[in-house]
């Protein structure tokens, strides 16, 4: 249980530190690094409640998926001189007031709710049959219409991409 | 007797009961944590070192030549001539890069394909990690590689390294589907995602045998797009020679390219066995539905030996391919995947999914 427990506190060091790096440094490409880093430590903590699963969907669609989007089109665009531009004062007081305001709101949501520890901890086996079943089910529990809804979306996401991409046909 | 040549689970086990009973449970899990990572390490250095090597002589003997020859017999030795060499060699800053992310570019390579390793089963009950989603966790692990290919060609700041890079980057990402689809026909067909089920799952007979002929054509998919994810010839153009220099590595040198090249290797080993594992049994002796005398006599053959067997058959096509066939344009790369590779590979899944509900295979 102790190994558990530092394993936690390591993980959690790692994403909030590297969630502070993303944000304060000054090159585009390092912060889409840490931000890699975030998302990898955070599949971290999935393994960690043995929940493999979305560990791994955490690593397939975040770290390897949408953060490679990031990086190719940072690469796409932006040159290895380039830095941000310091934000302007009021920008910075503005930041500062919503930070304060929002880890205020979240410590005093999270410290004055009271969280009783079951006295048996069932551990739920997660079978990839029931996620499976349940994603494509009609019945109770069921997500089929939420997933033909977004398998839509993306389709027509996709089509959108083609036509904007295709070459024009040469007019004359 | 300990070392069981037919099963690890018994040596693994005295291993465990030995630690647990000589100190602490907690210390115990981390003495074991470190000598599976040694072992992986050393594992992971030598096998790197022989594939070079066999990599030489395959093409030699493909160009009707003998191939390193001269250190060592059979020149067996030449490539750890090679790696102090490379030790050896001056590790050079470049001026304008990103030295940060230039530094941390080989690590991400070679962590993602140390990752993929952990989970591969080698032989009966030598297995280091059995997840319930060992074949997702692979391809999870896998993909963060070109994270580290993307890095190293963006910040060398050398055009040839950024114009290998972006076509490693658009390669991998579009042969990936390639391989997830082909990888999940034989997850269909087995029902289950767990490494150590599949390979149980091919005791009376191999996918590639089981499945008819669309798990031979899910096999074919899967070894040329395989093929293209490792960035190896004919697939090989984010650091085709003759145009880009060495593509995304172009600027590193000593002890990082040897971590490039290393890591390349061995992402053609993990792929080679997950093919091996998945298709073609992995461990499990080549047993033909009930014969009961015939499977006998294969069972004398160790599972280590079959699963290495297996394995370096697939290295040996890979290479094969990429002595043989001569190196594709961007264009014509991703005409292949989007418009074959991929329709192939969606209207097989989809066929083995019918033939599985059906009940069509052995």
């Amino acid at each position: 249980m102790t190994l558990n427990l530092l394993m936690f506190y390591l993980l959690s060091a790692v994403i909030l530190g590297f969630s502070v790096m993303t944000i304060t440094t000054g090159k585009m490409l390092r912060a889409a690094v840490y931000l890699l880093f975030v998302l990898v430590a955070t599949a971290g903590l999935y393994f960690l409640l043995n929940y493999e699963f979305l560990a791994a969907v955490q690593l397939t669609l975040y770290a390897g998926g949408i953060v490679v989007l990031i990086i190719f089109s940072i690469l796409l665009t932006s040159h290895i001189s380039q830095r941000f531009e310091r934000p302007s004062a009021w920008k910075l007081w503005i930041g500062a007031i919503t930070l304060i305001g929002g880890s205020t709101t979240v410590l005093w949501v999270l410290l004055s709710s009271h969280f009783e520890k079951a006295a048996t901890v069932t551990e739920l086996p997660v079978d990839m049959h029931v996620i499976g079943e349940q994603l494509l089910g009609t019945g109770k529990n069921g997500y089929v219409l939420p997933f033909e809804l977004i398998s839509i979306l993306l389709l027509a996401a996709m089509i959108v991409a083609i036509v904007i991409a295709k070459k024009e046909k040469n007019q004359n | 007797m300990i070392l069981d040549i037919y099963s690890f689970s018994t040596l693994t086990g005295a291993i465990d009961k030995g630690l647990n009973s000589a100190m602490a449970p907690w210390l115990a899990t981390l003495l074991e944590f470190v000598i599976v990572g040694v072992v992986f390490l050393i594992f992971y250095a030598l096998l790197g070192l022989f594939l070079v090597y066999l990599e030489r002589k395959v093409c030699a003997v493909i160009q009707n030549r003998i191939g390193p020859n001269r250190v060592g017999k059979w020149g067996l030795l030449q490539t750890i001539a090679d790696l102090i060499k490379l030790l050896m060699k001056e590790l050079i800053p470049i001026k304008n890069a990103d030295g940060f992310l230039f530094n941390l570019a080989p690590f991400i390579v070679i962590i993602a394909s140390f990752m993929a390793i952990a989970a591969l089963p080698f032989a009966k009950g030598l297995q280091a990690m059995d997840f319930n989603i060992g074949i997702f966790y692979v391809m999870a692990v896998s993909s963060l590689g070109v994270i580290g290919i993307l890095l190293a060609g963006w910040s060398s700041n050398s055009k040839y390294s950024l114009i290998g890079a972006m076509r490693s980057g658009a390669q991998i990402i579009s042969y990936e589907l390639s391989v997830g689809l082909s990888l999940l026909s034989i997850v269909i067909l087995s029902g289950s995602m767990q490494l150590s089920t599949i390979v149980q799952s091919q005791a009376d007979g191999w996918w590639i045998f089981k499945g008819h002929i669309l798990a031979f054509i899910s096999f074919v998919i899967f070894l040329i797009a395989s093929t293209a994810e490792t960035n190896r010839g004919p697939f090989d153009l984010a650091e085709a020679e003759s145009e880009l220099t060495a593509g995304f590595h172009t600027e590193y040198s000593g002890i990082k390219f040897a971590f490039f090249f290393l890591a390349e290797y061995m992402n053609m080993f993990i792929v080679a066995a997950i093919g091996a594992t998945l298709f073609l049994g992995g461990w499990m002796p080549l047993h033909i539905g009930h014969w009961q005398e015939f499977n006998n006599i294969m069972d004398y053959i160790p599972s280590v030996v079959w699963f290495f067997g297996k394995t370096f058959f697939v290295i040996y096509l890979i290479m094969w391919f990429k002595w043989t066939f001569p190196r594709l344009r961007i264009d014509q790369l991703l005409n292949l995947e989007w418009k074959y590779l991929l329709p192939l590979s969606l209207i097989n899944t989809v066929l083995i999914a019918f033939i599985a509900l059906m009940g069509w295979y052995f």
